[in-house]
């Protein structure tokens, strides 16, 4: 089980309203991401869920049943913290055993779930160390372990992976993924990383300033973005975004193409400009080219080979199907 | 990244520094040497001292035979062990509430404590001298207990509010998602990762209070007196004495030395209030 | 749970100290017992023209400045010396520490017999080894003496405040600084002594607040003379009110000598109060 429902939700520090009211609810077994800018409200909402926070107003319901005046030990959540949050005076091994022993859970079992867990983890020569010796890709995989023991009905993850560097979080990434796979229980999953979000969610909620801009899944959000926010949050490199005259011949205010949707072309096209810098990765070649008439230059993909080089002029073409237009509230138009 | 250096710079660096550092600690190191020879040899000159005279530990006897030193020792030990502990008892809630359920006007109210460590002692001689005349603590150990628990009371508060602040909130959430009561969470998340600052700060704080030299020289005649004011004792001498007042000297600051040695960091956390990281 | 620990030291601040400010509008001493008639600013006036008080704050700003001066020279020079690669590190900067936790009448007392006595010290013995007259320390140059052995404890302060805020110093910093071509010299005055400005203020201030309270030192080794040239404001003040007795005029002098520390207490506040902010 692992159905969690808020309703009506809301939250203010003092006068300030974090999280104006919203709805939310996350279906059991799913994988959710909370993905936005820093200061969009998304760990706020994390913590609101885990009880870390009190709601303002609204209703929290987990598995069905009101929880929003339960402390977080009776909600049956893990949480995953950012800073993995290990207990620095206990070995791998009591870390790992902390929530069972807080649950009086019978030693023998407790041994049982602790090998598992390690075995799973690939902690098993490591569950002696204290958290100070470990690197920091193990100290995640012990923050994990200490979650998974408790077997909750949900696991919460805020930004675990921000800590690690780069090759290691990508690592991380598959086998967090892996473990949903496997256990199959719900997880709600906070990050600023949009690429995090589209690789590993069943469900993506956008958040910005405190409201939801759009839920879907990765494919939803990247074909049909609900407004500018999530069109320019989603997808890499950026949504290319043309207000004023260009977007009005398509009746919008704003247009957004993506780079791997316009046509290139030396010879012909809808618009045409000079290539300014490129970015060579082998596989595909990104252009940013400065077009007549245009402010922003706009940047383009094409495949690895292509000859042209900075100053040459180039002709572009969006593909009409994959042109997405904006109105001037900035929502998307069918 | 550190660079390397040359070992001819490194042995340069060694020489002067250590040179500088045995400077610094000769007064020491003599009174040590002093205290193992005889009264007649203490005043012969530096040289002969070091090379042509015996060991002797008959000192040590002497100054506990002729002015019972082992009771200024224990008053000592009882004064700082006791203004110490007396003070934590009373600093850690205070220390604990500053820390993890601050108020807008807790940061005044640490301030405040500290500024009353500023508070030159002899301003407060004359009546805390009367207050104790009249109530009867004048050369009483409890007295001494109260005063110096009093003068170093807002150190104590002040570093363990510093420790119970470095240990992260993220931490105590944990405990409290992994099922752990408030009980709980104190017992074993809490206090085992208090514990390492609480013993600094006892350390630091039963060095000042050994070393307290003005309320302990005003407020003691002879039978509370601690070390500091047994040694003063000596400023009015008759014959020779170099090596008694040596082999007292060294008692008395021995055990402190050794402790200072491992609260070097502690010391300047405690000292400047934080104003130096 | 704040309030067993304000309740005290609220009392032990207030009681003691509207006790002082009482005592020094009376006519109050304690050999001469009786009435104690209010006498307005009169202790203070008595106080103020005393010529030893000027001589006690002379004394009282010498000592502080020239104990300031040494140490914290000394320090910035021990501390660069001791942030250099060496072998034995631990070992020296413990012995450069030693003596901040020497006890003060130990201290005084050593340093007074052992070293500075003109016919058995160190110092006497050297002399005589090289053929010239001993200088005898408490006499012919006591304020400076005491400045000496004050040094000594408070040295191994400077020192370790001032290695600490060193080490904090970023050493791509100092990489930067030669990079762009400054040389030793330049990279210490523009990279470092900026960077310690601001342990140097604190180690100044606090300093200051212990300074202008030495008192052992003074009682083991010179009583405050001879006359009053070793005697300072707080020894005045014990000398007013232990042992002449006079209740009254030992609290005007308590009460200035509040004044004065509160001075050096309001700048090292600030500094404490911005630094907690953050």
């Amino acid at each position: 089980m692992g159905h969690i429902r808020l309703t009506g939700v809301k939250k203010c520090f003092g006068d300030v309203m974090v999280i104006p009211p919203l709805d939310l609810e996350i279906e059991d077994g799913e994988f959710v991401v909370f993905v936005g800018p820093s200061g969009c409200g998304k760990s706020t909402l994390l913590r609101l869920i885990a009880g870390l926070e009190d709601v303002t107003e609204g209703v929290v319901e987990i598995d069905g049943i009101e929880a929003t005046s339960l402390p977080p030990a009776k909600r049956r959540l893990a949480m995953v913290f950012q800073s993995y949050a290990l207990y620095p005076h206990m070995s791998v091994r009591k870390n790992i055993a902390f929530p069972m022993k807080m649950a009086r859970i019978p030693q023998d079992e407790q041994e049982r779930r602790i090998t598992d867990a390690a075995r799973v983890l690939n902690l098993t020569d490591y569950l002696d160390r204290r958290p100070g010796q470990l690197s920091g890709g193990q100290r995640q995989r012990v923050a994990i372990g200490r979650a998974i023991v408790r077997e909750p009905s949900a696991f919460l993850f805020d930004e675990p992976l921000s800590n690690l560097d780069a090759a290691l979080r990508v690592g991380m990434r598959l086998e967090i993924s892996e473990l949903h796979k496997r256990l199959a229980t719900t997880m709600v999953y906070v990050t600023h990383d949009q690429v995090e979000a589209m690789t590993m969610a069943d469900q993506i909620v956008v958040l910005h300033a405190g409201r939801i801009e759009q839920v879907g899944s990765p494919l939803e959000l990247y074909r049909e973005p609900s407004n500018l926010f999530v069109a320019g949050f989603i997808g890499s490199p950026k949504m290319n975004l043309i207000a004023g005259p260009v977007a009005a011949k398509y009746n919008a205010h704003t247009i957004g193409i993506r780079p791997e949707h316009i046509d290139v072309s030396a010879n012909s096209g809808l618009w045409s400009g000079t290539i300014g810098v490129s970015e060579h990765l082998g596989s595909d070649t990104f252009f940013r080219v400065n077009i007549h008439g245009l402010d922003e230059p706009l940047t383009v993909r094409t495949d690895g080979e292509i000859g042209l080089r900075y100053g040459d002029t180039i002709h572009l073409t969006p593909n009409p199907d994959h042109l997405h237009r904006f109105d001037a509230q900035a929502a998307r138009l069918a | 990244m550190a660079r390397s250096v040359t070992t001819a710079r490194k042995t340069a660096n060694t020489i002067v520094a250590g040179a500088l550092g045995l400077l610094m600690f000769f007064p020491v190191l003599w009174i040590i040497i002093l205290s193992f020879k005889t009264e007649g040899d203490a005043i012969k000159a530096p040289l002969e001292i070091l090379f042509n005279t015996g060991w002797t530990t008959e000192s040590y006897g002497t100054v506990q035979a002729r002015s019972n030193y082992f009771k200024h020792f224990s008053n000592s030990l009882i004064i700082s062990l006791g203004s110490t502990f007396l003070g934590i008892l009373i600093a850690v809630p205070a220390a604990w509430a500053m820390a993890f359920v601050p108020a807008k006007r807790t940061k005044d109210v640490l301030m405040w404590m500290l500024s009353t460590k500023m508070l030159p002692p002899v301003g407060v001689l004359v009546p805390i001298y009367l207050i104790f005349r009249d109530l009867g603590l004048l050369d009483t150990r409890t007295g001494l207990v109260f005063v110096l628990m009093m003068i170093n009371l807002p150190i104590i508060v002040w570093m363990l509010y510093t420790y119970f602040r470095e240990i992260p909130g993220e931490i105590l959430e944990a405990a409290r998602m992994d099922g752990a009561s408030l009980r709980e969470e104190v017992i074993y998340v809490l206090l085992p990762m208090a514990i390492p600052g609480m013993a600094s700060t006892v350390l630091l704080n039963i060095i000042l209070a050994w070393n307290e030299a003005f309320w302990t020289l005003n407020l003691t005649a002879a039978k509370a007196a601690p070390l500091t004011a047994f040694i003063a004792s000596y400023s009015s001498p008759e014959g020779l004495f170099y090596a008694k007042l040596s082999a007292a000297s060294v008692m008395a600051i021995a055990p402190i030395l050794i402790m200072g040695w491992f609260s070097q960091k502690q010391l300047v956390r405690g000292l400047t209030f934080g104003a130096v990281k | 749970m704040i309030s067993p620990a304000v309740v005290l030291l609220l009392g032990w601040m207030l009681v003691p100290l509207s006790l002082t400010i009482y005592f020094s509008f009376l006519r109050y001493n304690l050999i001469t017992p009786g009435a104690n008639p209010f006498v307005g600013w009169e202790n203070y006036y008595w106080f103020l023209t005393d010529p030893s008080f000027k001589a006690a704050m002379a004394n009282t700003f010498m000592l502080v400045g020239g104990v300031l001066l040494i140490t914290v020279a000394g320090g910035i020079l021990f501390a660069l010396l001791l942030d250099q690669p060496m072998w034995g590190q631990g070992i020296v900067r413990i012995m450069a520490i030693a003596p901040f936790f020497v006890m003060p009448t130990v201290s005084g007392l050593v340093w007074k017999n052992m070293f500075m006595n003109p016919v058995n010290g160190i110092f006497g013995h050297i002399a005589y080894g090289l053929g010239v007259q001993p200088i005898d320390f408490f006499s012919q140059i006591p304020l400076l003496s005491i400045i000496l052995i004050v040094s000594w404890q408070w040295l191994p302060f400077a020192t370790l405040i001032l290695l600490t805020a060193l080490q904090s110093l970023d050493q791509e910093q100092l990489e930067a600084a030669e990079m762009d071509g400054a040389g030793s010299m330049s990279r210490f005055i523009y990279i470092m002594l900026p960077h310690l400005a601001r342990a140097i203020t604190v180690v100044i201030l606090i300093q200051t607040i212990f300074l202008l309270s030495i008192f052992a030192e003074i009682l083991v080794t010179t009583n405050g003379g001879p006359g009053v040239s070793t005697t300072n404001l707080t020894y005045l003040i014990y000398v007013s009110s232990l042992l002449q007795f006079d209740v009254g005029i030992g609290s005007a002098g308590g009460v200035i000598a509040i004044i004065l520390a509160n001075i050096v207490a309001f700048f090292l506040m600030r500094m404490i109060g911005k630094n907690l902010d953050a």
